[in-house]
Formats: structure tokens, C-alpha cells, sequence
């Protein structure tokens, strides 16, 4: 990439691996002063670990960051800051125990007789906070406030200190229309004043409400950046998911028809600000393909089937009997199994042996007491070893060693060992390499035939396509269709996620 | 691998006590002489584990709460509230079975106060338990009224100072609960659970395990330890000291748990090699003593001990040596 | 009204009730010179508290501060007695070696990653087994400087006294609440305790500020055992055993959270009068045992734990569902 003259902030060929697996390869990105720039990227796609090296938390591998069109690298956030690079984080890294005031001037509090300055402080904290429209009480606790005044004061506090670049990692995750408004107003006054704001969400009206330029990443490469005005929703979305719609016809494997009898029922379940209310019915023999961008609620949805949050509204039904899930473990009485999406912090006991991964649930089941020996311990893990091809050199390895793919099959063993009826996975392939990806897509066809019922959440589209019997498209927290038959194929998912419902009032 | 990792892990601790033992054996060539008197064992070592026990029986309480993460501050101060029971309860005349019962029932309800407030009010485990340990020794004088309570019940002395088989009580006593704890645990599904809930409580939640029962549980049989612990410590002196019983015995208990292998952040454990992490810091205390320096070199020791096992625990040891080697000049990037 | 203040105005009203109803049952306790030898026997405990309340706002706790009174007791008047250094010379040395103490617990905490409960015990172990070592017994210190300051008070009306020793303990509460809420080391030590990750984000020199607490805390328990030596005309290795969950007792019901973040330096002197009150309710009484103090400092803390987890937990969210230590 050439030197782009205007860039306030330009990183060049950024390589980045961890271990073995490469989590940004050669990224070229710049940021230019007084532009929002969205960074867009499934989970996985590298944005975070870019995020992380343009403001010092990580080190790069290779590659270079020029500000101001000066070489330059960081090893802390603290250098990053003082050389004029700002992040604020959806989880605001503020210090919710100490006042507003403390919050932003903590480190450079305005100081008399060597005591801090507290009046001073406070007339400094409430003017300054009054350029962003705020008028509040700077010395009560920054925990009395709402997350958006939270993300305005750390928008505030980022801004004084650094001024050049602006990073707003998923500012607006947690807010609601009216706040966002409001995020959005203080956003397009700072780009006014000359800062390169850099905004990362997975909200694609917001991109586009927003954003000046819009960079894609995906699988840690640089899929390519685009002036807003030059590209549509779906373009967006097909950049996003790598899908090229014209290769990609429905190709359906498994017919509705061949579908057993109603296993799970839902009647208007949900969760108040998690996931609207949701009606769907579950049936044997199927597998129902989620898709949907980050934040759509898709994992929502799989933590309130699993009980892990507990709903507030509607029924669930198993086997046609109304059904109480406040717990995981009231699930798996139920007989239901769930992967997490984070397989290292929900799945693995990393320490424990693959046998004991995989004999854990089916264990838990049967209580403190009622335990399995442990030659039966071993003929459980060996078959599922041999069954799904866990690659692991012994049943006694910790199964922190293993890799991805193979953890993921163990997670899955662990729920096959219970004799499941119904299984939620969420993103069972996610960072896995190509060879364990293909089985694991294999093993859910595999458990369809067998009668299970599946729900299987993917941003793999081409994976969703081939394996569901319907798919369900999920969208600001609720289900936004249900695509069945022909209209199973990649575009018509894609067109699903892009539309949006203000098409309706334009 | 499982079992390779525990004999590696063995070895450690084998060779710390043989160390520990050796030094004992240069500076007290006596030591290892052990005389056959009176139907029982004499001899520096036979005192070792004697004086052993009640640490190693906390020891065996403590560490399934070190493997869930927890830690029970409290132990010392129930040994006292134990040892007061018993000595007001044998004072009163009633038989041994209902004094050590009575003990017994009072310690676990200690535990499973501490563990109610951990598993179900979610407070840390180092707070809930400084409850207890501040005001347990002042419940143990409540119940004593404030004087050391002596008895001369033969039966229940016997538990401290009688022998069995030729070796002292408190030392049977606590092989015995060693032996039944580790069977107890891994026989049953009690010891894959406390080091899965140890070992990632999120995926053990994600899993259906019953995490808050467990956690009662343990800190119950912690409570039940403590009171073994605290009729032994009442039964060797015959009497019940509410301010000295088991003072400072829960910092030797965790510190056996650590030696014996187990980390502060959970997960793995092994009830012998922590009992065996109490007999070498006893074995310490007696080769002190034995070798002729003061007592209370034993602290520094210990100090010593805990310092630089934490150190070579500590994984930051080797981030800082590695940033050291490596070190980068910060600020403007080296080509 | 800020939900922070609860628990010390908490603490503040149960000392108000608790010395209203001790008074209506023995007008004697209402009296200057009772509240004098309030000041005057708690004033170790006190100091020590202060030390205690800034470890606890960062979200540590110190268990090594009573053996750290006996070792500078014992230290303190073998360099008295025995090379007959004058106390002058004396206190200052003793003072830094105890700060120097604290400092190293303080970057082996940080630095080394190892939980401050279980650094800070080794630190009591290696200070008690120094003190034993240094001497078995309880060495008399009598030296005419001891004897002046001693003697030294100011009268109070009603015909109390304010003893030198008192009036230092109110000069620490003074000077370390200036310290607490008034410096930028006050603000760092309660960003610490809010979120660490934060903090040194946000610029909080975060190592430089644990080893000052942590030298911080032991300085002030040095000054501690100098006052508990000039209490008691002695120095004695087994001084004031016990007194760190004295001193945790007190912070904590003086409306500190005990895990950190949260906390005031004024709330502890309260904290430390209230356990003073107890006491002294108990000599008055004559016929109940000392032994009832720890029974209500216990039931003290577990309300107080319990108050905290209520008003804190409901703000955070439950606590299971808080990530444990990495």
C-alpha cells in the first residue's frame, strides 16, 4: 500500500500470529483525520487483535504503524494514549468505585499545595463534560450513571488525553435508539474537530448512519475498504460472510418432510433486553441452521434454550408437556446439550484429562454418588475418541493441549455420552482448521439421521446452507425469518441479514 | 498425563521430606532411631508424625477447598470450639460417643456456615471465613466460661495420647482419614467434580454440575476436619484452651496444601501428598527443635518455605526472567 | 444520598446507639476520662488500622501488621536498652526498616502475582520467628524519654486525659485521611481497588503505588509498636497477637468494603472506638467475660460482610457470575 498522505494513523503489512494460528495477515488499514471509519469483522475476523495493536496492547509481528506519518510503535496502551491514540471499550474501563471527576482527570488531577484540587477539579470535569451535552452531579460515583453517560465520560476522558485517533470498540452494544442518537451527535462533532474516529459494531444501520469508509476483515486478512457512499447493505454483509452469491445455489440436504414429531415448542420466549419473544417449534430429525450477525441475539437465544438466563415471558414446551428451564441442569434433565461459543471459557475443563472432559456430563448426571469407574470412564472416552476422531495422543492428556477442532469434538463427545435429544451448537466451528471443520459439519448430519434435534448458530453460511432443514435469521434480538426449502441458499440469507426494517418507512 | 503427572509430582514431595529428614539425620544422628517401650514406638520420627496430625488432618479439610479455589481461615479457631465442646461435654459426664458427637455436630455446623455464606450469598471465601475465625475462639471461651476446662476422661484422653498398634492415636487418626477421604473422593464422583468446579466453575455451571452443593459440602467436611483436629489437640493436653487451640494451624494447614502440590487457583489435587506436605513441615519443626536451635526458628523457616514455593508457582517468575532476556527498548521501534 | 456513604453512616449510628445505651446503664462511661483512655488504649490498634484501611481499599489485605508491632517493639528496645541509642535516634530507623519490610511484600505481590493473604502471612511468620529469635522475653524499657512522654497529656475538661499517645493516633487518622482522599497516591489506591486492569490503563502506576501501600501499611504498624511499646514501657515479640484481624474487623466496620475499592479512613476510627466501646462496656460490667468482645466484633463483621455484599452485589450483579481470578 502506498502512503496515504491524509492518514492520521496508517498501518502497513500487520502480521500477527499466536502459536501456530495467524490471527492477522498483512492488514493494511489507514485512518484519516476528521472521517468515521467503520472496522467490520465477524468474530475471529482479527478486528479486536488489530484493535490491540494499534493501541500497544499487543505487539506486532511484522509491519508497521506511522502516525502523523512518523514510524512508530507502543509498548503499552499508556504510550499509545500519550502519543494520541484513544480507546473507549464497550465494557467501559473506567473505575465505576470513584467519582466522574475522578474518572477523568485520575493521574493529571489539577493539584494545590500539593493536595488535589478538588473545587478546581470539579469546575474542569463540569465543563469539560458540558462540551458533550452532559450536565451532571461530576462528584457522584461514575456507577450511579448509565452506560451511555459511562461511554461519554470514557469518550471524554480518551479525548483529552490522546486527540489524534479515537477508537470506539462497540460503543453502542449495551445502549438504547435514544442514547445511540446521542453517542452519535458527540461522534459527529469530534470528527468535525479533526479526529479519525475508528467504530467498530455489528450494527450494520449504525455503519451506515455513521460512517464515512467501512474496512472488512475476515479470517485476520483485509477483505477491503470502501468508501460508504460506493456500497449497499449486502455488499456489506457478502464481504463480511465471504460469500460470492452468484456460486452459491441451495443446495438442500435434508427435506422438512422427513422431519419427526415436535420435540421442543416455544410460545413467545424470551428475555426483556436480551431476546424478544421467540415462536418456534423444534422437531426430531431436524437441524435448524441460526444466522445472523454478532449481537442479533443469537447467542442469547441459545443461553435462554439452555437455561443459563432464565426468561421472562412465554413457554417452553418438551414433548408436548410444559417445561421449566431456569438452569442448565434443569436442561440437561430435559436431555439437552449446548457448546458454547467460547469453547476455553465455558467448555473445557483445560487441566482435566480428555477422559474427564468427556465423562463430565454424562457424570453430573448421575450424581455424587453413582459414579462410573474408571475402566468405564475409559470405554466411554474411547469410543468417542474412535467415533469422532478425536485426535489426541492418549485419553489422559490434559485436553488444553489439544487443538481446537479436536476440543470442540470433545465437548460434543461429552453431550453424545448423555444420550442427548437435543443439542444446541454455537459456532462449532469457529477457529477450527479445514480438516476438523468438514467433520464436525459431517457429525451434524450424522446426528440428524440418528433423530436428534438440532439448533446449529454459524457465520458460516455455506456450512448453515448444507446441513439445515430450515434456517431461522435472527436480527436486532429477535427472529427476523424463517427461510425454508429453495429459499435455503446463501444469498437469500444474506439478503435476509442486510434488509433492514427502516426499508419499509423509506 | 494423569499418572505420570502425579508421580512426578510425588517425587517432589518424597524428595523434600527425604531432604528434610537427611538434614534432621546429620544434625540429630539420632533421629532415626526408633525404641519398641511400653507396647508403643518412641522416636524422633514416630514424633513426627504424632505432632503431624492435627495439621495434616486440617490438611486433608483444606484441600478440597484450595482445589475449588476457596480457602478456610476459620479451622484453627473451630479446633477450639471443638476441643471446648468436648471438654464441657466429657466434664458434664456424659459418655465419649455423645462428647465426640456433640464436637463433631458443632464443627460441621461452623463449616457449613462458612460454606452458606460462600455457596449461596456468593461472598469471597477468605472473607466469609475471617467471620469465624474472629469470633470463634471467643464462641470456644463462651462455652469453656472463660477457663481452661481439664478432664481426665480416660477414653477421651486415649484419643490423644494413646497409641494403637504401636502408633500414637492423633497419627492413626489421621491415616485413617486420609485413607477414607481419598477413597471417599475418588471412588465416588466427588473428586472429578471439585477439580472440574476448580478447574473452570463457568464450564462446570455450562455442564450441569450442582457447584453450590459441592461447595457446601466441602467446607462442611472442612468444618468436620477442624473438629477431629481440635478434640486431638484438647485430648493430648487434657484440656480445652479456647485463646491457644490450633492457633495459627490454618496457616500451616494451607501451607501443607500447597507444599502437597495442590495451587491456590484450584483445580488438581491429591488429600496424601497434602498430608505428606504436613509431615515435612512437621519433620522441619522437629529437626529444629531436635538440632538444638530455638523454636522459634521454625517461623522463619516456614516464612522461607511458603516464599519460595510461591516464587517457583508463581508463572509471572518466568514472564519476567523471559522480559528481562528479550528486553525491548520502549517507545521508538528498533529495525 | 451516594450509595457509598451507607455502611459509615451505618457504623456512625450503631456507635451513636451503642454509647447512648452503655450510658443509660453506667452514666459513668459518659465522661471525658473514659473517652480518654479510649484514645490512649486503642491507639496502637488504631494506627495499625489506618494502615489496614488503605491495603483493604486496594483490594489486599495485610496479615503480617501484629507480628510487625512485636518485631519493632522488641527491635525498638534492644536498640534502647541494649546499644543505648536514644529513642529519637532509634524510632526513625525502626521506622524505615518496617517500611522497607512492607515495600518488598508489596513487589513480591505485585510483580510476582501472588495472592497479598498469602504473602503477607509469610510476612508474619518471618517477623514473629525475627522477634522470637531476637528474644524470648518481654524486655523493660526504661529510659527517661519513655518515662517523659509517658507522663505526657493533655487535660481535658471533666478531668480527662488526652495522653501523647492518644493524640497520635488522632494526628495518623488525620494526616492519612488527608493522605486518602486528598492525594493522587489516595485516588490510585482507590483505583487499584476498583478495577487493576483499569487503573493501569488508565495510567494508575499501579506496581509503584502496591509496593506503597503495602510499606505504607507496615510503617504504620511500626509506629504502632512504637506506641504499644511506649503503652507498655516494653518490647515483647509476642506483642499484640491477633491484632491484624483486629484491625480488619475495624476497617470493615468502619464501612470499608473488604474487597477494596470502597472505604473511608474516618469510618475506621469509628470502627476502632466501636470495638473500644465493647470493651469498656465489659469492664464496666464486670461480670461479663472479655470474651464477649470477639463474639460482637464477630457478629460486627458478618453484619457488616453481609450489609455490603446486599448494597454492592446489587449494583454488580451476583457475585458467581463475576469472573474469578485468572
Amino acid at each position: 500500500m502506498t502512503n496515504d498522505q491524509r492518514a492520521v494513523l496508517q498501518a502497513t503489512g500487520i502480521t500477527k500470529t499466536f502459536g501456530s494460528h495467524a490471527a492477522l495477515k498483512n492488514v493494511d488499514i489507514a485512518f484519516q483525520a476528521g472521517e468515521v471509519h467503520a472496522l467490520l469483522g465477524e468474530n475471529g475476523a482479527g478486528k479486536s487483535t488489530l484493535i490491540k495493536i494499534l493501541t500497544g496492547a499487543y505487539s506486532l509481528d511484522q509491519g508497521t504503524i506511522r502516525l502523523d506519518g512518523e514510524e512508530v510503535s507502543f509498548a503499552t496502551p499508556l504510550q499509545a494514549q500519550a502519543l494520541g491514540i484513544g480507546t473507549v471499550y464497550q465494557e467501559v474501563n473506567l473505575l465505576p468505585n470513584m467519582t466522574v471527576m475522578d474518572n477523568l482527570y485520575i493521574g493529571r488531577q489539577p493539584r494545590r499545595f500539593g493536595l488535589v484540587d478538588r473545587k478546581r477539579m470539579e469546575r474542569e470535569a463540569r465543563a469539560v463534560l458540558s462540551g458533550y451535552g452532559l450536565d451532571i452531579d461530576v462528584r457522584a460515583d461514575l456507577s450511579t450513571f448509565s452506560v451511555a453517560v459511562q461511554q461519554i465520560v470514557a469518550i471524554a476522558r480518551a479525548v483529552a488525553l490522546s486527540g489524534k485517533v479515537l477508537i470506539l470498540d462497540e460503543p453502542t452494544a449495551s445502549l438504547d435508539a435514544a442514547e445511540v442518537e446521542k453517542l452519535f451527535d458527540i461522534v459527529r462533532r469530534l470528527k468535525a474537530r479533526g479526529l479519525a474516529i475508528v467504530f467498530i459494531t455489528h450494527f450494520l444501520d449504525q455503519v451506515f448512519a455513521l460512517s464515512d469508509r467501512v474496512t472488512v476483515l475476515r479470517n485476520g486478512q483485509l477483505i477491503g475498504t470502501r468508501a460508504i457512499s460506493d456500497i449497499n447493505r449486502t455488499e456489506v454483509v457478502k464481504m463480511m460472510l465471504g460469500k460470492d452469491l452468484a456460486l452459491h445455489h441451495g443446495e438442500i440436504l435434508a427435506e422438512e418432510s422427513e422431519v419427526g414429531e415436535t420435540l421442543v415448542s416455544l410460545r413467545d420466549y424470551g428475555l426483556k433486553g436480551r431476546v424478544e419473544p421467540i415462536n418456534l417449534d423444534i422437531h426430531r430429525g431436524e437441524v435448524i441452521g441460526v444466522a445472523g450477525l454478532l449481537g442479533s441475539g443469537r447467542t442469547e437465544m441459545a443461553r435462554l434454550l439452555f437455561g443459563i438466563d432464565t426468561a421472562d415471558s412465554g413457554r417452553i414446551a418438551v414433548d408436548g408437556r410444559d417445561a421449566t428451564i431456569r438452569s442448565p441442569r434443569d436442561a440437561v434433565a430435559l436431555g439437552f446439550g449446548f457448546c458454547p461459543e467460547d469453547r476455553k471459557l465455558d467448555g473445557i475443563f483445560g487441566d482435566l484429562s480428555v477422559r474427564e472432559n468427556i465423562v463430565m456430563a454424562m457424570q453430573a448426571r448421575l450424581g455424587w454418588f453413582r459414579a462410573l469407574t474408571r475402566d468405564e470412564q475409559m470405554e466411554i472416552a474411547g469410543n468417542y475418541i474412535e467415533a469422532l476422531d478425536i485426535r489426541t495422543a492418549s485419553a489422559e492428556l490434559p485436553v488444553k493441549l489439544l487443538s481446537g477442532g479436536n476440543q470442540q469434538k470433545v465437548i460434543l463427545a461429552r453431550w453424545l455420552a448423555t444420550d442427548p435429544r437435543f443439542l444446541i451448537l454455537d459456532e462449532p466451528t469457529r477457529g477450527i482448521d479445514v480438516g476438523a471443520h468438514a467433520e464436525i459439519v459431517r457429525v451434524i448430519s450424522r446426528l440428524r439421521e440418528d433423530g436428534l434435534a438440532l439448533v446449529v448458530i454459524s457465520s458460516e453460511l455455506d456450512e448453515v446452507v448444507s446441513y439445515s432443514s430450515r434456517v431461522v435469521v435472527m436480527r436486532d434480538r429477535a427472529i427476523a425469518a424463517e427461510l425454508h426449502g429453495a429459499d435455503i441458499n446463501v444469498a437469500r440469507i444474506v439478503e435476509t441479514i442486510a434488509s433492514h426494517h427502516a426499508e419499509a418507512e423509506q | 498425563m494423569r499418572a505420570q503427572s502425579l508421580s512426578h509430582l510425588f517425587s517432589h514431595q518424597v524428595i523434600a521430606l527425604a531432604g528434610v529428614l537427611l538434614i534432621n539425620w546429620m544434625v540429630f544422628p539420632g533421629f532415626f532411631d526408633v525404641t519398641w517401650k511400653d507396647g508403643r514406638l518412641f522416636g524422633s520420627l514416630i514424633d513426627v508424625i504424632n505432632r503431624g496430625a492435627p495439621v495434616a488432618i486440617l490438611a486433608i479439610g483444606m484441600t478440597p477447598i484450595i482445589a475449588t479455589r476457596g480457602v478456610d481461615l476459620s479451622v484453627g479457631a473451630v479446633m477450639a470450639v471443638a476441643g471446648a465442646v468436648a471438654a464441657t461435654f466429657t466434664v458434664a459426664g456424659h459418655p465419649l460417643v455423645v462428647t465426640l458427637a456433640a464436637a463433631l455436630a458443632v464443627a460441621i455446623a461452623c463449616g457449613l456456615w462458612n460454606g452458606l455464606l460462600i455457596a449461596f450469598l456468593g461472598i469471597q471465601p477468605f472473607v466469609a471465613t475471617l467471620v469465624l475465625m474472629v469470633a470463634g475462639r471467643g464462641l470456644a471461651q463462651l462455652i469453656t466460661e472463660g477457663s481452661i476446662v481439664t478432664f481426665s476422661d480416660p477414653a477421651l484422653i486415649f484419643i490423644g495420647t494413646g497409641s494403637l498398634l504401636g502408633l500414637p492415636m492423633p497419627a492413626v487418626i489421621a491415616l485413617l482419614l486420609m485413607l477414607g477421604a481419598h477413597l471417599f473422593v475418588r471412588r465416588t464422583a466427588m473428586g472429578l467434580f471439585i477439580e472440574a468446579i476448580g478447574t473452570n466453575r463457568s464450564a462446570a455451571t455450562y455442564t450441569g454440575l450442582r457447584s453450590r452443593s459441592l461447595i457446601l459440602a466441602i467446607y462442611a467436611f472442612g468444618g468436620f476436619c477442624a473438629g477431629v483436629a481440635g478434640i486431638i489437640a484438647a485430648a493430648d493436653i487434657r484440656g480445652a484452651d479456647a485463646n491457644n487451640a490450633g492457633l495459627w494451624l490454618e496457616l500451616d494447614a494451607i501451607l501443607a496444601v500447597v507444599i502437597g502440590g495442590t495451587s491456590l487457583l484450584g483445580g488438581r489435587f491429591s488429600i496424601p501428598l497434602s498430608v505428606l506436605g504436613a509431615i515435612i513441615i512437621q519433620a522441619m519443626n522437629t529437626g529444629i527443635l531436635v538440632s538444638g536451635f530455638p523454636p522459634e526458628f521454625n517461623l522463619i523457616v516456614k516464612a522461607g518455605v511458603i516464599m519460595i514455593i510461591l516464587i517457583l508457582q508463581s508463572a509471572r517468575l518466568g514472564e519476567i526472567v523471559a522480559a528481562i532476556r528479550t528486553k525491548n527498548p520502549l517507545g521508538r521501534k528498533t529495525p | 444520598m451516594n450509595a457509598r456513604y451507607r455502611p459509615l453512616m451505618a457504623t456512625t449510628l450503631i456507635f451513636i446507639v451503642a454509647y447512648a445505651l452503655c450510658v443509660s446503664q453506667y452514666p459513668g462511661m459518659w465522661s471525658t476520662r473514659v473517652l480518654g483512655n479510649f484514645l490512649t488504649d486503642n491507639a496502637f490498634l488504631g494506627v495499625a488500622a489506618v494502615g489496614a484501611t488503605f491495603v483493604i481499599i486496594s483490594g489486599g489485605i495485610d496479615l503480617s501488621v501484629g507480628a510487625v508491632i512485636g518485631l519493632t517493639g522488641v527491635v525498638t528496645a534492644i536498640l534502647i536498652t541494649r546499644l543505648g541509642l536514644h529513642p529519637l535516634v532509634v524510632f526513625p530507623l525502626v521506622l524505615a526498616l518496617a517500611a522497607l519490610f512492607g515495600a518488598v511484600m508489596g513487589a513480591v505481590i505485585h510483580f510476582l502475582r501472588v495472592p497479598p493473604f498469602i504473602v503477607t502471612l509469610a510476612g508474619m511468620f518471618l517477623a514473629r520467628g525475627l522477634a522470637s529469635v531476637l528474644t524470648q522475653d518481654s524486655i523493660p524499657i526504661d529510659h527517661e524519654f519513655y518515662r517523659t512522654v509517658s507522663s505526657l497529656y493533655i487535660k481535658l475538661p471533666g478531668g480527662g486525659r488526652l495522653s501523647a499517645i492518644g493524640l497520635t493516633m488522632l494526628a495518623v487518622f488525620a494526616i492519612f485521611g488527608l493522605v486518602a482522599h486528598k492525594t493522587r497516591f489516595g485516588s490510585y489506591v482507590y483505583a487499584i481497588g476498583g478495577n487493576p486492569v483499569s487503573a493501569a490503563l488508565m495510567g494508575v502506576p499501579t506496581g509503584r503505588t502496591t509496593v506503597a501501600i503495602y510499606a505504607l501499611s507496615s510503617f504504620l504498624g511500626g509506629l504502632s509498636g512504637i506506641i504499644y511499646s511506649l503503652y507498655t514501657s516494653a518490647g515483647y515479640p509476642l506483642a499484640a497477637v491477633g491484632i491484624e484481624l483486629d484491625s480488619i474487623a475495624a476497617v470493615v466496620i468502619g464501612g470499608t468494603l473488604l474487597t477494596g475499592g470502597y472505604g473511608f479512613i474516618f469510618g475506621t476510627l469509628i470502627g476502632v472506638m466501636l470495638q473500644g466501646l465493647v470493651q469498656t462496656f465489659i469492664v464496666f460490667d464486670g461480670t461479663l467475660s472479655s470474651w464477649w468482645t470477639k463474639i460482637a466484633i464477630g457478629f460486627l463483621l458478618f453484619m457488616f460482610i453481609l450489609l455490603q455484599n446486599l448494597v454492592f452485589n446489587r449494583q454488580n450483579g451476583p457475585a458467581h457470575l463475576r469472573k474469578g481470578p485468572a
